[in-house]
């Protein structure tokens, strides 16, 4: 099953490792993972999408709470949660495909960030699954290449978590 | 004041209470061994890093004491790792301070260079690489609150030579802030409520002793809530001297080498109480099978070790004679007080099964890991921190082998050991399983070429005695026992014994092979 996890740790050097290898020595590859310091610039918070077994995963969850350098494990997969994920697509568009690449774009509610006369950067955000979308209307026009930001999520409603607590 | 960087870490090291380390010097720590001709600290130099680790390992096992061990960087570093992978597993409070080179040659292959944060990642609880001298007295601070607090563990401390040789002002910050670990943690009352209806409500309850009891220093209270509740009391290897195993409420040892009636009763009871422990797979076999008739109330500090391997109704965070005879009349002549350390393999169970421990830390062995040459400078680390009690490392001649080269560390530093060898040319447990599962093929298992120990002990200062007629035993543990410094006592056993009960690895704990 699919599980998004928000991990957030000490702003310092070494931390990565420490939370990828208890992904990795369990044989547990990770989705994606993106990394940024929070509004407290000492703390940065990772979010990380893997799938695997529940029970290890839970195992996995308890484990990241024990590193020294991690302040808070918060596992989204029984809350509800908002989940954006950023997109660059590099399409190419020659004279008679310029029109449809454009199209697409507007109905996405992406934005073209690089124009040559042989190609459009497309950029979008949204879920995963509208990404896809995205991706597959663009995809026999002909992508050159792409790159996706994984996903980052918070949680819904007033409450917040504060480095405080 | 300022005081460099190998200055800090002593005064910090003797801060900490620490009063003895294991160490073995090179050229990235080099200014802390100068340091230390004029530091109160005393150094015990082994043969072998490995062996530094192990014998403060030990120190830590039997004093209670964060154990601490200093090794050069490269190779004198990665010989620590099976030590500090042996600590880890069986949870012992330490400190590993390894040299490094240089920070501005970090990374570029230098002379004896290894990445130590890295390689020990998964086998410490924490690891630091000191980048900064200004940093030094608060992460020694920290590594010794880690190491000792919550579920203890090892703590490796990686010190660039630069570092050491900087100078900062030198202050031991009072307190410890980490905001990211919180170590203590008192049971939920609703929890304890619903524990005590299970135990009133059960009829045949067992308790199951790990680990974990002996480093909380809970035996008083295990006595008296073991009497209290009437229910016997089953240990793991790593729990076994926190009860006396002579009580009659115990049943031994269970798992893989256990009593049948420690396997029974736990496979019988209607409630599981478990005490420290973690349900290693040697313990509970197959899992299917283990205890299908209990609820399993599970108390550990360790919220990672519950529900990790099996469900839990409740969380609360011809044979062995002489082998026997000899175990028996070991008992029988040591004083109760006595530590004994063993090595990994068939002797380590006998000792288990035969040697009946009644004082807390006083039964030193590889539990998790199962690190052989782990025995002799564990015994080594103990008797450094007493002194004056008996210690005998319990050993087999293909552990014994693996580490012998601290016979010279014992002979050096007056440390009087007694090393029982039992000596059946075999790598035993491994011709074991060969000769129950692999229809007898004993593929490199024998031990081809005698070793005469006798000699081996002599040539290091040491006294080896050897005896093969059952009849001699006792005089030679007397004599053993009452000659001074360190003895080598070889006893040349039946080459084919097993180490029965046993639950073939994946059966279930009422499928044991008994002869």
């Amino acid at each position: 099953m699919k599980h998004t996890i928000s991990v957030l740790v000490e702003n310092e050097f070494g931390v990565l490792p420490r939370v990828s290898g208890l992904f990795s020595g369990r044989g547990f590859n990770i989705d994606s993972l993106s990394v940024a310091p929070t509004l407290d610039p000492t703390i940065s918070r990772m979010t990380i999408v893997t799938s695997g077994d529940d029970r290890i995963l839970e195992q996995v969850s308890k484990q990241l709470n024990k590193l020294i350098d991690v302040i808070k494990v918060i596992d989204f997969t029984e809350q509800d949660y908002v989940e954006r994920e950023m997109v660059m697509v590099k399409v190419a568009a020659e004279a008679e495909s310029r029109a449809e690449v454009l199209r697409i774009v507007d109905i996405f509610r992406a934005k073209v960030v690089d124009v040559t006369p042989r190609s459009y950067t497309v950029e979008a955000t949204g879920t995963p699954e509208k990404l896809n979308a995205l991706v597959e209307l663009l995809r026999p026009l002909g992508l050159k290449e792409l790159v996706r930001s994984g996903p980052i999520v918070l949680g819904r409603g007033a409450k917040a978590w504060k480095s405080a607590e | 004041m300022k005081k460099t960087g190998s200055q800090i870490l002593l005064e910090c090291l003797r801060l900490e209470g620490v009063e003895t380390v294991f160490g073995y010097p090179g050229g990235t720590v080099i200014n802390i061994y100068d340091d230390l001709m004029d530091s109160p600290i005393n150094h015990i130099l082994n043969r072998h890093e490995q062996a530094a680790v192990h014998a403060a390992d030990a120190y830590a096992r039997v004093t209670g004491e964060v154990g601490v061990a200093i090794a050069t960087s490269g190779p004198g570093a990665t010989n620590t790792v099976t030590g500090i992978a042996t600590a880890y597993m069986d949870s012992i409070p330490m400190v590993i301070i390894s040299g490094q080179v240089p920070t501005p040659l970090i990374g570029n292959d230098a002379f004896q260079e290894a990445d130590m944060v890295g390689i020990t990642r998964p086998v410490t609880k924490h690891n630091y690489l000191v980048r900064d001298v200004k940093d030094l007295a608060r992460i020694i601070k920290q590594a010794f609150y880690i190491a000792r607090t919550g579920r203890p563990g090892p703590v490796l401390v990686d010190l660039p030579k630069d570092v050491q040789m900087d100078s900062a002002i030198f202050e031991y910050p009072e307190t410890v802030e980490l905001r990211g670990y919180k170590p203590t943690v008192s049971a939920n009352p609703r929890q304890l409520k619903k524990a005590v209806q299970m135990i009133l409500a059960a009829r045949k309850p067992v308790i199951y002793v790990g680990g974990g009891a002996t480093l909380s220093d809970m035996s008083d209270d295990l006595l008296e809530f073991a009497e209290l509740i009437q229910a016997p009391v089953t240990t793991t290897l790593m729990g076994m001297s926190s009860f006396p195993q002579t009580h009659p409420l115990s049943v031994g040892m269970l798992g893989m080498h256990g009593t049948f009636y420690a396997n029974m009763a736990v496979t019988e009871s209607d409630l599981l109480i478990a005490l420290g422990a973690r349900f290693d797979d040697r313990v509970t076999g197959k899992i299917a099978t283990f205890a299908p008739h209990a609820k399993i109330i599970h108390v550990d500090i360790d919220p990672t070790s519950i529900k990790k391997n099996v469900r839990v109704d409740l969380p609360l965070v011809g044979m062995l004679q002489d082998v026997l005879f000899v175990i028996e009349k070991l008992r029988e002549l040591t004083d109760d007080d006595a530590i004994v350390t063993t090595e990994v393999g068939q002797h380590q169970m006998w000792t288990a099964q035969f040697f009946d421990f009644i004082q807390p830390r006083t039964f030193v062995t590889s539990g998790g890991l199962g690190t052989m040459g782990f025995g002799l400078p564990a015994a080594l680390g103990a008797q450094a921190a007493f002194p004056e009690r008996q210690v005998i490392d319990i050993s087999g001649d293909g552990s014994f082998q693996m580490n012998s080269q601290e016979l010279a560390t014992l002979v050096q530093y007056r440390l009087p050991v007694k090393i029982v060898i039992l000596n059946n040319n075999f790598l035993g447990m491994v011709r074991q399983w060969q000769q129950l599962f692999f229809d007898k093929r004993y593929s490199q298992t024998c031990m081809e070429l005698p070793i005469d120990f006798v000699k081996l002990a002599e040539a290091y200062g040491a006294t080896g005695f050897s005896v093969s007629k059952p009849e001699e035993v006792e005089e030679m543990i007397r004599k053993g026992l009452e000659t001074p410094g360190p003895v080598i006592m070889e006893f040349k056993v039946a080459r084919e014994e097993n180490v029965l009960p046993m639950v073939p690895a994946g059966a279930g704990l009422n499928e044991m092979v008994l002869v």
